[in-house]
C-alpha cells in the first residue's frame, strides 16, 4: 500500500515537472515569435507543410460530415414538419460545434504528429544539438515559426471545414430531399448569430490551434532521443490533443453559449 | 528556385480559401450581412404584451422583411411592451395608420413582428409611433380559451 | 590557482571539473589544458564520458562543480548572448554529422553564414564553394544529407563547422565507422585544417591508432579520472597498466571483460532461487 502511494506520489511529481517544463517551453516559443516576423520565409514553409498538406484531408471531411448532417437532420425534422430549418441544424452545429472541434482532431492527426515525429527526429539525429553549437537558437529556428504556422492555420482550416461543410449539407438537403433552397439559407441567415456563433466558433478553433501545436512541439521537443522515444511521443501528441481538445472545447462552450 | 515558388503558390491559394471559407460563413451563414445595412430609420410600437419577440426578430410587410426589432423595453407607467424596430430606408413610404400585429412563423417557428400598411395618404417617418397594435397570440391562452368556450357550449 | 593557469598557452581549460548523470560519476574532479593551436585529443573506452566533455565546453551541459574557460571566459558564467557569441567562435562536428536533412549540402554549409552575417548571397555562394572545395565536396552541393554516405557527411558537416572560420573545433569521434579511405581522408583534413587555418583542435576519440598520428597532445580517461597524458610517444611508452590496456587493446586488465557481479560458482549455483 505505502509503495503504491509511493509510486503515485512519484508520478505526481513527475507530471507536475513536464507540465512546468511545457510552460517554460511554451514561454520560450512565443517570445520567438517575435524572431520570425521579419524572417516571413521561414513561417511560409511550415505554413505549407502544416496548413496545406492538411487542406485536403479537411475539406473532404467537412463535405462528408455536411452530408452526414442533412441527411440525419432531415430524417430528424421531416418527423415534426420542419425541414425548413435544415439549414439551421446544419450550420449551427458545424460552426458551433464540428467545424472547431473536428478539423482540430484532424489536424492533431494529420499535422500534430507530423510535427512532433519530425522535432523528434532532429532530436535523435542531433541537428537540434548541432544547431545550439552553431550558436542558432533551434527554438528560434525550428519551434517558433511552426507554433506561428499551426496557430494561423488552425482558425483557416476550421472555417474551410464549417463552410464545405454547410455547402455539403445543402447538396443534400436541397439537392436531394428537396428542401427548399432559399428555406435553406434564409433559415439559416436568420439564426446564426455572426458574434454568438461564427465569432465564438472562431475563437474555438484558435484556442485548439494553439493547444494542438503546443503539445505536438513539446512531444516531439522532450522525446527520448531514440526511435522508440518518438515514436511513444507521436502517439502521447495524438492523445494528448485529442483530450485536450475535447475538454477545452466543453468549457469553451459552458463560457460561451452558457448564459443563453 | 521552382520549388520554392509553388510552395508559395499553394500556401497563398490555401490562405485565399481559408480566407474566402470565414468570408462565406460571416456573410452567408450568418446574420451579419443585415448588420450592415447601410440605412434605416427606427419606428416605434406599443403592444399590450410582446410575447416571445426578441432582439433583431424580423420586421416583415406582406410576407417580405424590411427591418428588425432593434430593441424592447417595459414601460413601468402604462404597463406595455415598447418595441423599436428599424426599418430599411428603401422602404419609407410605410403610412402612419398602418397596422403591427406580432405573429408566429407555423405553429413552433420564432415570432415576427407584421406590418399591415393602412390607407392613409402621409407616411411614417423617422422616430415615427405606430398607433394601431395587435399583441402576440400567446398559444396557452388560445388554447385555454378554446377549450372553456367549448365546455360552456356543451352546458 | 585557477586563473593563473588559464593564461595565452592554453584556449581551453578544464578546473576540477565533476559531473554526474543520476547516481553516476562521469568526471570526477579533472583537469585539462588545451593549447592554441595543437590538436589535442581526449581518449578512453566507450562510455566514459568523452563526449559529454564536449557538450560541457559549448555550454550545453553544466558542471556540477568546477569550471572550465574557453578564452579566458568562464563557460558556465556567461550570459545567454555571450555564450551564444562564443559559440559562433566554435566548430563542433557531431559523431552523426548532425546535417539538417531538409536542406541540400549547399545550404546545410550556407546555414550558419545566413543565419549569422548580412553576407549578399553571391558572397556566400563564393564563401559555401570554397569550404566545400576544402573538403572535397563542391560537386556534391545539391544533394541532399541522405543522399551522402557516413563519410561524405562528416566531411560536409566539418565544412559547415568551419564556415564560420572558427578559432577551435570539437571533433566528436570523427574515425568511428569509417571505411580505411574515408578515414585516411578524415585525418588529413583534420591535420592541414589545423595547420592552414590556425585552429585549435580537441578530437575525442577511441581510435588509438590514428588519433594518435596527428595528435599533439593526448588525454586517457578512465572511470571520471585521467589516467595518463603526454605526447602520443609518452603515452605509448607509459607505464601505466590502465593506458597500456588501453592502447594494445587487451580484453582484461584494469578494466575488467566482466561487468561486476557476483562470483561465477555462486551464481550458477543459486539455480531455483529468486534474487
Amino acid at each position: 500500500m505505502s509503495q503504491f502511494i509511493q509510486d503515485l506520489g512519484k508520478s505526481t511529481r513527475t507530471s507536475f515537472t513536464k507540465l512546468g517544463r511545457s510552460t517554460y517551453f511554451l514561454l520560450q516559443t512565443i517570445s520567438g515569435i517575435f524572431s520570425v516576423l521579419p524572417r516571413p520565409r521561414l513561417l511560409l514553409n511550415q505554413m505549407y507543410s502544416v496548413g496545406v498538406l492538411s487542406f485536403l484531408i479537411i475539406t473532404i471531411s467537412g463535405l462528408f460530415v455536411g452530408m452526414v448532417l442533412g441527411l440525419q437532420g432531415y430524417y430528424t425534422l421531416s418527423d415534426f414538419g420542419a425541414e425548413e430549418t435544415l439549414g439551421v441544424m446544419v450550420a449551427a452545429s458545424l460552426v458551433r460545434e464540428l467545424g472547431p472541434v473536428v478539423s482540430a482532431l484532424l489536424f492533431a492527426g494529420r499535422a500534430g504528429s507530423a510535427l512532433t515525429a519530425e522535432i523528434g527526429l532532429m532530436k535523435a539525429t542531433e541537428q537540434l544539438s548541432g544547431m545550439e553549437m552553431m550558436a542558432v537558437d533551434p527554438v528560434k529556428r525550428i519551434i517558433s515559426p511552426r507554433f506561428l504556422a499551426g496557430l494561423i492555420s488552425m482558425p483557416l482550416l476550421a472555417g474551410l471545414f464549417s463552410a464545405v461543410g454547410i455547402i455539403g449539407g445543402q447538396i443534400i438537403g436541397s439537392g436531394l430531399l428537396g428542401v427548399d433552397e432559399g428555406a435553406y439559407w434564409s433559415q439559416m441567415q436568420a439564426s446564426i448569430d455572426f458574434h454568438d456563433d461564427i465569432i465564438n466558433g472562431f475563437i474555438k478553433s484558435i484556442v485548439f490551434g494553439f493547444v494542438t501545436s503546443w503539445i505536438a512541439l513539446f512531444e516531439g521537443y522532450d522525446a527520448i532521443p531514440t526511435s522508440e522515444g518518438v515514436s511513444r511521443a507521436t502517439t502521447r501528441t495524438v492523445v494528448n490533443s485529442a483530450f485536450s481538445i475535447l475538454g477545452l472545447d466543453f468549457i469553451l462552450t459552458a463560457l460561451m453559449f452558457g448564459d443563453h | 528556385m521552382q520549388h520554392t515558388n509553388n510552395q508559395d503558390t499553394l500556401v497563398g491559394l490555401f490562405v485565399a480559401a481559408g480566407i474566402v471559407g470565414l468570408f462565406f460563413l460571416a456573410m452567408h451563414v450568418s446574420n451579419l450581412s443585415s448588420f450592415v445595412e447601410e440605412d434605416s430609420y427606427t419606428i416605434t410600437a406599443r403592444f399590450e404584451n410582446s410575447g416571445g419577440l426578441k432582439v433583431k426578430s424580423p420586421v416583415s410587410a406582406a410576407g417580405v422583411k424590411i427591418g428588425k426589432v432593434s430593441s424592447i423595453s417595459f414601460d413601468p407607467k402604462t404597463y406595455e411592451s415598447v418595441v423599436q424596430m428599424s426599418i430599411d430606408s428603401k422602404y419609407n413610404t410605410m403610412p402612419d395608420d398602418t397596422t403591427a400585429s406580432i405573429f408566429t412563423a407555423g405553429l413552433l417557428g420564432e415570432q415576427y413582428v407584421n406590418l399591415e400598411p393602412g390607407g392613409s395618404e402621409t407616411y411614417l417617418k423617422a422616430d415615427g409611433k405606430i398607433e394601431i397594435t395587435q399583441s402576440a397570440i400567446i398559444l396557452e391562452k388560445a388554447i385555454g380559451q378554446f377549450l372553456f368556450k367549448s365546455a360552456e357550449e356543451k352546458k | 590557482m585557477v586563473n593563473s593557469v588559464s593564461s595565452q598557452d592554453n584556449l581551453v581549460s578544464v578546473r576540477n571539473l565533476t559531473f554526474s548523470r543520476g547516481s553516476k560519476k562521469i568526471f570526477d574532479d579533472i583537469s585539462l589544458d588545451f593549447k592554441r593551436g595543437r590538436i589535442t585529443a581526449i581518449m578512453g573506452p566507450s562510455g566514459t564520458g568523452k563526449t559529454t566533455l564536449l557538450k560541457l565546453i559549448g555550454g550545453q551541459l553544466f558542471p556540477d562543480r568546477g569550471s572550465i574557460f574557453v578564452d579566458g571566459q568562464n563557460v558556465h558564467q556567461l550570459r545567454r548572448s555571450e555564450l551564444y557569441d562564443l559559440r559562433k567562435r566554435l566548430g563542433m562536428l557531431f559523431q552523426s554529422g548532425a546535417l539538417l536533412t531538409d536542406m541540400t549540402v549547399f545550404d546545410n554549409v550556407a546555414f550558419p553564414l545566413r543565419e549569422h552575417t548580412h553576407l549578399p548571397e553571391s558572397m556566400i555562394r563564393t564563401l559555401v564553394l570554397m569550404k566545400l572545395q576544402a573538403v572535397g565536396l563542391r560537386g556534391a552541393r545539391d544533394l541532399m544529407p541522405n543522399e551522402l554516405s557516413g563519410g561524405m557527411s562528416r566531411r560536409v558537416a566539418l565544412a559547415r563547422a568551419i564556415a564560420l572560420d572558427p578559432m577551435m573545433i570539437l571533433y566528436d569521434e570523427p574515425f568511428t565507422g569509417q571505411d580505411p579511405i574515408s578515414m585516411g581522408v578524415l585525418v588529413h583534413l583534420i591535420k592541414s585544417l589545423n595547420n592552414i587555418l590556425g585552429l585549435t583542435s580537441i578530437i575525442v576519440s577511441h581510435d588509438v591508432h590514428d588519433t594518435s598520428a596527428i595528435a599533439d597532445y593526448i588525454y586517457v580517461l578512465s572511470e571520471g579520472r585521467v589516467v595518463g597524458q603526454g605526447t602520443p610517444e609518452e603515452i605509448q611508452q607509459s607505464d601505466s597498466e590502465w593506458v597500456q590496456q588501453f592502447m594494445t587493446g587487451a580484453a582484461d586488465g584494469p578494466v575488467h571483460f566482466h561487468y561486476p557481479a557476483k562470483d561465477y560458482v555462486d551464481d550458477l549455483m543459486s539455480l531455483g532461487k529468486r534474487y
